[in-house]
């Protein structure tokens, strides 16, 4: 029997990510799953919610909560995402309660729903990781994200220093408060070359593109690369960098 | 330096006060160092015991208790302390405790009075109040002196001098403290040493004595003071009359209830298995302490923060200071850009509350940043030992900010076309298609420089160019 | 006018208009542990806070309490009237407080240390916890000297704090002293030695 799963792309992935949605479904393939992307999709509403703007939160919540009707798993590469659909859509609405349950990260779903830690990727990097905070204190993913890094072939796993610290994305906190954003992500991006790694992962494209964005700016030589572009990396199909 | 309850009058919005300290090197240095430690020490103690989570959950429950029932335990507590010889008194707000207390201590012929370490006198200004009506305030906790000498402002709860290092510590003393030794070294023994010759005679003399209260239990009117340094006992100890004010909500249901506070609070706090001193007095001793003791129960702001259904959680706090001390926003700009006594996590979530409703335009703005200081990175409600959902309160008082704006304001216009784009996928598909043109500014992949408000990204980030086709689009095309 | 007392207390049922319900508290927590050898845990942890422990033999206790004196070269004492005449070693000059006769401070400021007995004792954390009961004297008696030498028996030694606080009457003074005065008000780091006696001996006798 195979698992049919709903991917939760999250409205960021989709629209400058798509090379990460497009891996979890090659991934989710590979393990045996039927991957759906049900079209109706576009935004959790994480953003107004943790803004204050409850009102509209709860609009948004109630669309993906109708999108995803129809599924017993929905997967999100997504921690915060993940983390807003399971902790918080209980509270908004009755109709948003179900949807909760159902909803996994990407590595939660592949440790404990399909029960894999290798995946049979082949990444022969040195590459680093960052738990972001969602997906570490509000979903607690714990070390299944580097348990499934540590089976990956050819991958050079490297610890980051202070990795619990906030790299100070925080949604609209990297824009109302820009400067202390940019100091917590001067020590993030100070620990990251610390290290020595060539690739700074984690599971949520949103951090991402908050340290990856200071990296670049600096010409620091370090990319930014969601884990489900690691995992989805095989032998025969080895990623290769977009320019 | 002017007081409101609560805040400091003038101070900034926490963005702008944050600005100003992220660019003090010799702050940054000392808090890195000072919270570095902390964290690692209160790891080590509360991992040694076995049943931590299960304490935090019972003193969740105990004080939820005690805000659920607070009319019940205050009026049970006040029979108490009356029956054994102390006097009650009730607050409405700052203006009133300090004029509870002065009239006290005028009553008790004094000129001077010590000073134990408390938030409550902290937040209501008292020590200027007692200055205005001729009465000098001496704060006899290391780093409350340390403030008090140097004439700064507190920025951490438990040490209110953490944006000093040792040589600076050094150089108010020499310059402030009398008698201080101008061969002083920066050696925080030979800096404590100092101290203990300073208030030595001031203890000694003291007639009133003020203090705050960590606990106070209901049904046996016992009063908890926890300390460190020796100063607490000598001011609960050695003067006539003890004067306590404590905010209504420490108060505790019963004695046994202390079991699971004097586990949370030291291990939470300064990483102790216990700290070194704990006083305990239940009224008057006769031949034993202070012949007369008043207990002032302060409201200022706190009714009407119970009355908040989630920002009520805020009066559960203890006060330990772990929140702030493992906080990446405090750890960057310190305490003083809060503008506030309660600075950090906590300061975020209770100063507001405490302070709503104050006519200063300048203050209002000043609460009204508060609960955007945090990038709800969850780690203070990892740590807190009553359990308080601090990011919670936080996007609950955001959403109170939110509703005071007027529909016309950039920021909710902005919010309101994104959730009308976002709620219909054909509208959001459109508005991903309008992001394309975003790629003809882009080298090598990255945009550098938008217009703002984009530039608050791009002053220090930069942006992905967007794809040549959206993952949605992708779909629509290989597997629609 | 009603009362700054029936307002606020008018305030606090309005605000609880949505009538909270107080939850049961889970006191599933450890109330005693097996700690193994309490007493040995009391002496390390007590040491650990700078504390000096000795462990003693009960029998021996008048000679011990001597060579303690005598290392630390204190040879004017305080103690409550009622501590034990054996302890009272000669060699020094002792002066007595009570309640009734109360020593003034400069007395207890100028002597070179106290003496008392304790009334539980915490291993798990190193505390000693003094309630002014026999041997105790009043709070200021272990306050204002610089050295206090105390004297703990092996059976008033408990695991932790819930045992500790069952076995005190919550109406006494109370004083729980883990190690010497001690401050972290300089970058968060612990030094001993401010305001309260800078040197805390515990002779454990058994
Ligand atoms: S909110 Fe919690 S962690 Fe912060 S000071 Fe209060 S009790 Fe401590």
């Amino acid at each position: 029997m195979t698992t049919r799963v709903a991917l939760m792309a999250t409205c960021l992935t989709d629209t400058f990510f798509p090379d990460t949605a497009r891996a979890v479904v090659r991934l989710l393939e590979r393990l045996g799953c039927t991957v759906e992307f049900p079209p109706a999709q576009t935004c959790c509403g994480q953003m107004h919610y943790n803004t204050g703007y409850r009102r509209q939160a709860t609009t948004l919540a109630r669309h993906t909560a109708r999108t995803f009707a129809d599924y017993d798993a929905v997967v999100a590469p997504s921690g915060s995402c993940a983390g807003m659909v399971r902790d918080l859509y209980p509270g908004l609405h009755r109709s948003t309660v179900r949807v909760a349950g159902r909803t996994y990260e990407l590595s939660e779903f592949l440790v404990d729903v399909l029960g894999v830690e290798d995946v049979g990727a082949y990444f022969p990097h040195r590459v680093t990781y960052h738990p972001t905070c969602h997906s570490l204190r509000m979903l607690g993913v714990g070390e299944k994200p580097l348990r499934l890094l540590r089976a990956v072939r050819g991958l050079e796993l490297v610890e980051l220093p202070a990795a619990r610290s906030c790299c100070g994305f925080g949604g609209t906190f990297a824009l109302k408060n820009a400067d202390t954003s940019t100091a917590m992500l001067a020590d993030k991006m100070r620990n990251v070359l610390d290290t020595g790694a060539r690739v700074l992962t984690a599971g949520d494209n949103s951090c991402l593109m908050h340290i990856g964005g200071g990296l670049t700016r600096l010409n620091t030589g370090v990319r930014t690369l969601h884990l489900a572009e690691i995992l989805a990396s095989t032998e025969e199909e080895p990623w290769v960098a977009t320019p | 330096m002017g007081r409101n309850p609560v805040t400091w009058l003038g101070s900034p919005t926490f963005p702008t006060a944050a600005r100003t300290a992220l660019a003090d090197v010799q702050l940054r240095g000392n808090l890195a160092h000072a919270t570095g430690t902390i964290r690692t020490k209160r790891e080590a103690a509360v991992g040694e015991l076995p049943d931590w989570e299960r304490l935090r959950r019972a003193g969740e429950a105990i004080k939820d208790d005690v805000l659920s029932n607070l009319d019940v335990y205050l009026t049970r507590l006040e029979a108490a302390v009356t029956a054994r010889g102390g006097v009650v008194h009730w607050a409405r707000d700052a203006a009133e405790a300090n004029e509870i207390v002065l009239g006290l201590v005028r009553a008790a012929g004094a000129t001077e009075v010590v000073k134990v370490k408390s938030m409550a006198t902290a937040e209501i200004g008292l020590n200027e109040a007692l200055e205005a009506g001729g009465v000098s305030a001496i704060e006899t906790d290391l780093a409350e002196l340390i403030v008090q000498l140097g004439e700064d402002r507190p920025s951490h709860i438990l040490v209110p001098a953490i944006h000093r290092n040792r040589s600076e510590i050094r150089d108010i003393f020499r310059a402030t403290m009398p008698g201080a030794s101008p061969s002083l070294s920066d050696r925080p023994a030979e800096l404590a040493e100092a101290a203990r010759a300073h208030l030595r005679r001031k203890f000694l003399s003291a007639q009133v004595a003020i203090s705050g209260a960590n606990f106070a239990v209901a049904d046996t009117g016992s009063v908890v003071v926890v300390e460190s340094e020796g100063n607490g006992r000598m001011c609960l100890t050695l003067p006539r009359t003890l004067i306590t004010v404590m905010g209504l909500e420490k108060v505790v249901p019963s004695w046994r209830d202390l079991e699971v506070f004097l586990q949370l609070l030291p291990r939470s706090s300064t990483a102790e298995r216990m700290n070194p001193y704990t006083s305990v007095w239940s009224g008057v001793t006769p031949g034993d302490g202070p012949r007369e003791f008043h207990l002032v129960l302060l409201d200022n702001g706190r009714t009407a923060t119970l009355a908040d259904r989630v920002g009520r959680q805020a009066l559960r706090c203890i006060r330990c200071s772990a929140c702030l001390n493992v906080c990446p926003v405090y750890e960057r700009t310190g305490g003083q850009a809060y503008g506030s006594v309660y600075p950090g996590p906590i300061g975020a979530i209770l100063t507001p509350q405490l302070g709503a409703g104050t006519d200063d335009p300048g203050t209002a703005s000043l609460l009204r940043s508060l609960p955007f200081a945090s990038s709800l990175c969850g780690a203070c409600y990892e740590v807190c030992p009553v359990r308080i959902d601090i990011p919670e309160v936080l996007v609950h008082l955001r959403g109170r900010v939110v509703a005071e704006k007027p529909a016309y304001a950039p920021e909710a216009v902005a919010m309101a076309a994104a959730s009308w784009v976002m709620v219909s996928p054909r509208r959001f598909r459109f508005a991903q298609r309008l992001l394309g043109p975003l790629r003809l500014l882009a080298r090598r992949g990255r945009v550098r420089r938008l217009p703002w408000p984009a530039s608050l990204w791009t002053d220090s980030r930069d942006v992905p160019a967007p794809p040549r086709e959206t993952f949605s689009a992708w779909w629509r095309r290989n597997r629609g | 006018m009603a009362s700054s007392r029936e307002v606020v207390l008018g305030r606090i049922r309005a605000a609880l208009s949505d009538r909270p319900t107080a939850p049961e508290v889970p006191r599933d927590y450890d109330q005693t542990r097996a700690l193994g050898d309490v007493i040995g845990l009391f002496a390390e942890r007590a040491a650990d806070y700078r504390a000096l422990v000795r462990r003693v033999r009960w029998d021996d206790l008048p000679a011990e309490i001597e060579s303690s004196l005598r290392a630390r070269g204190a040879t004017r004492l305080v103690a409550p009237a009622d501590l034990p005449a054996v302890w009272r070693v000669p060699g020094v000059v002792w002066s007595l407080d009570a309640p009734a006769y109360p020593l003034p401070v400069r007395t207890l400021d100028r002597s070179d240390g106290v003496l008392t007995a304790c009334a539980v004792a915490i291993a798990e954390t190193g505390t000693i916890v003094l309630d002014a009961g026999e041997a105790q004297g009043r709070r200021v008696v272990t306050l204002v000297p610089d050295y206090h030498l105390c004297v703990v028996r092996e059976d008033q030694v408990v695991g932790t704090v819930p045992e500790a606080l069952a076995s005190l009457e919550p109406t006494r003074p109370l004083t729980f002293i883990s190690g010497p005065s001690a401050t972290s008000d300089i970058e968060l780091d612990r030094v001993e030695g401010v305001h309260g006696p800078r040197h805390l001996e515990v002779l454990i006798a058994g």
